[in-house]
């Protein structure tokens, strides 16, 4: 009898009592299995430098790939808005598959529509669907803004947006005046960043038609890029603060994505108004905190606005410096004496800290901004990036970050791996081992294969609760990077030491 | 105290709550789901709503795609082949590890379920076409995955509209690595659910896999080559937080050799036994019960849906599937429910005072909307509303067995609508999916997810209730909810 009352047990340990195990054993005889010997070979072989070059030859084959597609960061993009609703033209199934995936990440609602084409639609187009979509979605759901994408199927049958847009008003399904600002998002282009890019660009365009002044408004833009850490608005507009600095976040979905529990479900909570947005063409200049999602936002803000871009990736203390400094200028402003001990504070942590991740090798992996943050702060603390992992890179980005590797004694045992997978990373790790994972819940399957230790930062995390309500950028962020990296080689060094009389001399109280 | 421990029991002209909510809608948007609400009237043999039909543009359906109903449901969970995602890399992404189909193996190397294999299309693909690639990539994975049972190439919506011949890759491919290799055009545009996509993955197991179970049976090569006359195949269970398993050993504490796991926990070799068992026991009706009637057809194996939610609706199935065999199985079946009487009436001994007539909201996929109703009714619950993300007429006919009068019934149900249904009928705990949960959370009303079983599970059979018994009660009397309205902010009377 498997279960007590007083004591339920669910999976985690009723499948290992004696019944179910005899259980297993015993389906066995239908699996037709390979034997265990046979498995466990292969097993062996996977972690061998042949299988590595033989992973490495690979040229059609992607296994455990770290990047998603364009509309999933496009919707992202689009909920920093106010009243903004996402409407993804194309097959109804994607939708759902971005929900669930912010969804189980941010462990918030996520509200987006599609115009669920089927084969009709694929044969006709779908600009019935989008006259339906529009008229159903606004009369529903009063959106002040629908933020249109698209998904690959409406990219391959060559729908127009615009034209199917234009054609939905005259129509009436929407307003005349009311803002539908559009972005074609093809899944088989580059990943979920250049989504967010495609997106947060047509939204501007959108918004800012006309808009523009003789004299700027004095502000300072912030585009956070495809950045998953709710805390990491809220530190930045403290931080803006101090300085008194005006500003317009392009776009602020901490709100959004990390709503308060009052009893009421609020459906849009995206932070940034229409008003500011459309008059962030009159800002003084543009700062943008990830330089691989916001290229064509930032080109088009220089080109089409005039105005100044700059990328700035607060993460770690050089980043972060470099933010403050420049935010000094621009306000002409010293640095306020609040900033400064935080610098101190963090600082004093990462020296309390280094002696445990000095000299440690570093396997990472994530989106390009993501790890080129990641990289510098670990050269910071001495330890030594040694795979770094970017499926979606590019030839920019892996420029730029062996600049920074090549700027550290630290950095000098880097590769960076464009376009690989983390199939292609489980060879590294075998072949060469390192003492740390950094990236995002998948990681935990290296971790299982591989026995190193994994630090979860970046998207998507689903196994562990309430990290991306913390900020990461800022002399803040530098602590909880820093209690996430440091506590969980603690944690592994506890681990590693547990069993009674074998290895517990290690088991130390005090480290 | 819960937050919802005080409210009156609501007298509702359900009806007219429905009319009420529909008025939001234009005009076309209205006829057209007007039809797939209703209320259940005691005595009907239906439920009187429209169902699988294409979902309205813009009104946020919870509804899925082909790929999904293929990919993540039919074939997925069969742990020994590798599933491709074929075409851009997002499909795959977002379905990677989403289900928790349980299975014993070392991933990546004789088992291969929690990965994710994609061609990752680039516009390239797009625009010569894939067939190379895709061969290419055969070959690849055949090399670096040796032990590979085989392989299924899930569709991804550009393959079918960019006019790549999958099939004739497929069967070159098998041959050249020596395996099967199915081709599964589940493209997302295909019908207007998952639903579909089971149906287009049931097909496929018809035309790609039980010939090669023909072929092996004609040369004596079938595995189980002396069936016994206790063999059954469990069809449609997905094993997710290890179902299959708490149905599986209360099967063979009864007498009957469970031949075959599809596609939970499931293996290739266990497909093509499906041929060889007496009768084939569906737990998910609605997503395979096509290959049930095939093989019905083709092989004369009866098919018979049980549901294992429950000690009452597990009973009541072990003594229908029981009925097909002898006495011995018969035997057999009163021994098991005799054995786990004990353990279902603690479990409710401890929960039903705790659960007893609170009201239940429920919105799953093409099965859960009927078959747990019989698990919260042991715990003295009742269920208010039901609906299907995917049924079909069929499933409402069959949920009538299930429901009360004055149920309310939504097919498809939209985001407005579910939350205006929820507000209006107050429930105190809604059952749904990931994407409804932290709605109705936020809204301060429990919540468990039906998919998923909300990281817990199994809930099937007597020791999965008694992890159901437990997961509701500590979704509705958790004391967080009590939590939620400010002291200050507290304007209703609370005593």
């Amino acid at each position: 009898m498997a279960q007590n009352v007083d004591q339920i047990k669910d999976h985690v340990e009723l499948f290992h009592q004696p019944e179910y195990q005899e259980l297993f054993q015993a389906k066995k005889e239908f699996e037709d299995a390979h034997p265990a010997d046979e498995v466990a070979r292969i097993a062996e072989w996977t972690k061998s430098w042949d299988y590595r070059e033989k992973n490495f030859a690979r040229e059609a084959l992607t296994v455990n790939p770290a990047k998603a597609c364009q509309p999933l960061g496009a919707i992202f993009a689009a909920a920093g808005f106010e009243g903004t609703l996402p409407f993804v033209h194309g097959s109804q199934g994607c939708v759902a598959y971005f929900r669930t995936h912010l969804t189980r990440h941010f462990k918030e609602p996520f509200s987006a529509v599609s115009s669920s084409m089927t084969e009709d639609a694929a044969v006709f187009g779908g600009l019935q669907n989008m006259i339906d979509g529009l008229a159903n979605a606004y009369a529903l759901y009063k959106p002040k803004m629908i933020a249109m994408c698209t998904t690959c199927m409406a990219e391959v049958i060559g729908d127009d947006l615009q034209a199917f847009i234009k054609t939905s008003r005259d129509k009436g399904s929407i307003p005349e005046d009311f803002p539908v600002p559009y972005a074609h998002t093809p899944s088989f282009v580059g990943s979920h960043i250049t989504g967010y890019d495609n997106m947060l660009k047509g939204i501007l365009l959108n918004l800012t038609e006309g808009k523009k002044q003789a004299t700027t408004n004095g502000k300072l833009n912030f585009i956070p890029g495809f950045d998953t850490y709710t805390g990491n608005p809220r530190e930045l507009k403290r931080i803006l603060s101090l300085f008194g600095i005006d500003h317009t976040i392009l776009a602020d979905n901490s709100t959004a994505l990390d709503s308060p529990n009052e009893g009421e479900f609020v459906m849009y909570q995206g932070n940034t108004t229409l008003e500011e947005a459309a008059d962030s063409i009159n800002a003084e200049a543009t700062f943008a905190f990830q330089a691989h999602s916001t290229v064509k936002t930032r080109e088009y803000i220089e080109q089409e606005w005039g105005q100044k871009t700059a990328v700035y990736r607060p993460v770690g203390i050089r980043g972060t410096d470099e933010l403050i400094q420049a935010l000094s200028e621009f306000s002409g402003k010293p640095i306020p004496r609040e900033l400064e001990i935080e610098r101190g504070r963090a600082l004093d942590a990462m020296t309390d800290s280094q002696a445990w991740i000095h000299g440690k090798r570093v396997a990472l992996y994530g989106d390009p901004d993501l790890v080129y943050g990641l990289v510098s702060f670990l050269l910071e603390l001495g330890a030594e990036p040694t795979h770094i992992v970017v499926t979606n890179s590019n030839e920019v980005f892996e420029a730029e970050l062996q600049a920074l590797l090549d700027s550290s004694q630290y950095g000098k045992g880097a590769t960076i791996w464009g376009g690989k997978d983390l199939w292609h990373l489980r060879s590294l790790m075998f072949t060469e081992p390192v003492d740390l994972l950094i990236g995002n819940s998948y990681g935990k399957y290296l971790w299982r294969d591989t026995h190193t230790p994994l630090v979860r930062i970046g998207y998507p995390i689903f196994d562990r609760h309430h990290l991306h309500r913390y900020n990461t950028w800022g002399y803040t962020g530098v602590l909880n990077l820093l209690n996430w990296i440091i506590n969980t080689i603690l944690d592994e060094l506890d681990r590693s030491t547990i069993i009674p009389a074998k290895t517990d001399i290690s088991y130390d109280l005090i480290r | 105290m819960t937050y919802t421990e005080d409210k009156p029991a609501p007298e509702l002209d359900k009806k007219a709550i429905i009319q009420e909510v529909l008025e939001a809608y234009p005009d076309k948007a209205r006829k057209k789901r007007e039809k797939h609400l209703n209320v259940y009237e005691e005595g009907k043999s239906d439920c009187g709503v429209k169902s699988n039909i294409k979902s309205v543009p813009g009104v946020m359906t919870t509804r899925g795609c082909a790929y999904a109903g293929a990919k993540g449901v039919v074939w997925g969970p069969v742990k020994d082949m590798i599933h491709l995602s074929h075409g851009p890399v997002g499909c795959g992404y977002y379905s990677w590890s989403g289900r928790r189909n349980y299975y014993i193996g070392t991933t990546g190397i004789d088992t291969f379920g929690t990965m994710q294999f994609t061609s990752d299309f680039q516009e390239r693909d797009i625009v010569f076409g894939g067939d190379k690639k895709l061969a290419k990539l055969l070959t690849e994975m055949n090399e670096l995955f040796p032990l590979v049972k085989g392989v299924t190439i899930e569709s991804e919506c550009p393959i079918g509209l960019i006019g790549d011949d999958i099939e004739a890759v497929a069967k070159k491919s098998a041959k050249e690595i020596g395996k099967p290799v199915i081709p599964v055009r589940c493209e997302g545009f295909r019908g207007v659910s998952q639903s579909l996509g089971h149906h287009i993955a049931n097909d496929t197991v018809r035309d790609w896999a039980l010939p090669v179970a023909d072929k092996l049976r004609k040369e004596g090569k079938l595995t189980n080559n002396e069936p016994t006359p206790y063999d059954v195949a469990v069809i449609g269970d997905y094993n997710i937080g290890g179902d299959a398993w708490s149905s599986r050993i209360l099967l063979e504490e009864m007498g009957l050799r469970v031949v075959t796991q599809f596609s939970g926990d499931g293996t290739w070799n266990e497909v093509l036994n499906t041929t060889t068992v007496k009768l084939n026991l569906i737990h998910c009706y609605r997503s395979m019960n096509y290959i049930c009637r095939h093989m019905e057809e083709a092989y004369g194996i009866p098919w018979l849906e049980f549901n294992f939610f429950g000690p009452t609706h597990i009973a009541e199935s072990l003594r229908k599937i029981a009925d097909r065999f002898d006495d011995k199985i018969r035997e057999g079946a009163e021994r098991v429910i005799a054995k786990y009487q004990a353990q279902s009436d603690a479990v409710i001994a401890k929960y039903r005072p705790r659960l007893e007539g609170k009201t239940v909201m429920l919105m799953v996929g093409g099965l859960r909307p009927r078959h747990v109703i019989p698990a919260f009714r042991d715990l003295g619950m009742t269920v208010v509303g039901t609906g299907y993300e995917f049924g079909h007429g069929d499933d409402y006919k069959r949920t009538t067995e299930y429901v009360d009068d004055g149920t309310v019934i939504y097919d498809d149900v939209s985001g407005f609508e579910f939350e205006e249904f929820a507000r209006k009928l107050k429930p105190d705990l809604i059952a749904a999916g990931i994407k409804e949960k932290y709605v109705f959370q936020k809204m301060a009303l429990p919540f468990r997810q039906m998919h998923s079983w909300d990281y817990s599970g199994p809930y099937h059979g007597y020791d999965g209730f008694a992890i159901f018994a437990r997961d509701m009660d500590l979704a509705l009397n958790s004391p967080t909810w009590g939590l939620i309205k400010a002291p200050w902010k507290q304007t209703e009377a609370t005593v």
